[in-house]
């Protein structure tokens, strides 16, 4: 705890950081950013890739947020952020286009949609805006790394199920049928809902261990 | 086939075979957050209907006369100040962040109009009217009307009625598989449904069954076009 900075109400920035990675993972927790989770992850690439705009989003925006707090409006603070987060993604956006251009014609319009993910504006509002730069910074980080980590779940059962290949590289043997529902909407959907009982089982299992009691909840 | 029944076409397309929900997955927190109960479910699709309908027309004029490459505005501007420059104005690069201005403004215009005139409404929407804004839905409709204003000439161009049309079914495609959600949520209140998969897993589990469903409507489009003739 040698990032301990003296901050007497709430977390350190280390746990922060730790807490965006698993207990309030964006996606399976906090039910966030849900749009481009379903939408760009039927391949690992175009999902890493995705996490990587967003992280680089996110961390900026919590920064640029954190350093102008002193001055936001209640009622005009949205305004703000969305402001601030839509300079950002058209930075990444124009990055994207000029120097990944199959995968920035891939992703379409999910990369300016990312003005609109909920995570970033959720990351504003409930820390940034209140904390300082460093706890802002590492708390964008620790959530970038979730978000990055349930996409790397969601994309690897749907491109092995789907494609049977895992970045691109055939990992199932050659006989394997190829299940294209993995690939269309509905794949996305179910498998992200089976994921999120997952999540919730092992979580609900591992209380009931530490509690004394039995894990009574059992999977469908 | 003449203009009208494009438009019809345009919208069964957008509201039913590219369900916003079901195909392009925006829209989906509202999707899973406000869908408990039919009546609240209804007044969001319909509060996002309208927000769209507006934003879109705002970001349709916008895009045509200020952002697209070589907008008339902008150019007539520019050549104000360099009356001898014959370079093409290209301000798309302000698009997102314009966007997201217009859609702010129209979510406080739509605010103030119906705690104006319908008190009631605006009690039934309480928080949700202001987090309209952070709405995919909104967004990418003004995405989609960006890309068939600025680049795109041709059949691909999309003038106000197109736009009008795209936004207004858009949003109806939201509202109704908001309320098919809210209807079957409302059920599963009376289900058994296993501990772990309780609340946003199972809405994700039923969103992908009505997808799947939805994924019927595919072709729809060309069987109409046959029938109706070119």
């Amino acid at each position: 705890m040698s990032e301990h900075m003296g901050h007497p109400d709430g977390p350190t920035p280390l746990e922060r950081f730790l807490n965006g990675i698993l207990p309030e993972n964006p996606v399976y927790r906090q039910i966030l950013g849900i749009c481009p989770t379903l939408a760009v992850s039927n391949s690992m690439e175009s999902a890493m890739t995705m996490a990587g705009a967003v992280a680089f989003v996110l961390v900026s925006s919590n920064l640029v947020v954190s350093l102008i707090r002193g001055l936001l409006k209640p009622h005009l603070r949205i305004l703000v952020f969305t402001l601030t987060i839509a300079t950002f993604v058209t930075v990444a956006d124009r990055f994207l286009a000029a120097y990944m251009h199959e995968m920035s014609r891939k992703l379409g319009p999910y990369v300016p949609l990312i003005i609109v993910n909920c995570i970033i504006i959720a990351r504003c509002e409930v820390c940034a805006a209140k904390q300082s730069v460093i706890t802002a910074v590492a708390d964008a980080i620790g959530q970038s790394l979730g978000f990055a980590l349930a996409m790397a779940t969601i994309a690897t059962v749907r491109e092995l199920l789907g494609f049977g290949t895992w970045f691109g590289l055939s990992v199932m043997p050659k006989a394997w049928p190829a299940w294209v529902v993995m690939i269309l909407p509905p794949g996305a959907f179910i498998t992200l809902g089976l994921l999120m009982g997952a999540v919730n089982w092992i979580g609900a299992a591992r209380a009931g261990k530490s509690a004394g009691g039995g894990g009574e909840a059992k999977k469908a | 086939m003449n203009h009208l029944g494009a438009l019809l076409l345009l919208a069964i397309n957008t509201a039913l075979i590219n369900n916003m929900v079901f195909h392009f997955f925006v829209g989906n927190c509202p999707f899973i957050g406000v869908s408990r109960r039919i009546d609240t479910a209804f007044g969001m699709g319909c509060a996002v209907t309208f927000v769209t309908a507006v934003a879109a027309m705002l970001s349709w004029t916008c895009t045509y006369f200020i952002l697209a490459p070589g907008a008339p505005l902008t150019t007539w501007a520019w050549r104000q100040f360099n009356p001898t420059s014959q370079a093409v104005v290209d301000l798309s690069i302000l698009n997102y962040v314009v966007y997201i201005f217009l859609i702010a403004a129209a979510v406080q215009l739509v605010e103030m109009y119906v705690r104006k005139f319908f008190p009631a409404l605006y009690k039934a929407f309480g928080v949700f009217l202001p987090l309209i804004t952070t709405n995919c839905v909104i967004l990418f409709v003004c995405l989609e009307i960006m890309k068939h204003v600025s680049g795109a000439t041709g059949p691909l161009y999309w003038g106000p009625d197109e736009a009008l049309v795209y936004a207004v079914f858009a949003g109806v495609g939201f509202l109704i598989a908001i309320v098919i959600m809210a209807g079957i949520r409302q059920e599963l209140d009376h289900c058994d449904v296993p501990k772990p998969l309780r609340g946003a897993g199972i809405t994700m589990i039923i969103a992908g069954i009505l997808a799947l469903a939805f994924m019927g409507f595919t072709g729809v489009d060309k069987g109409l076009e046959a029938m109706f003739g070119k």
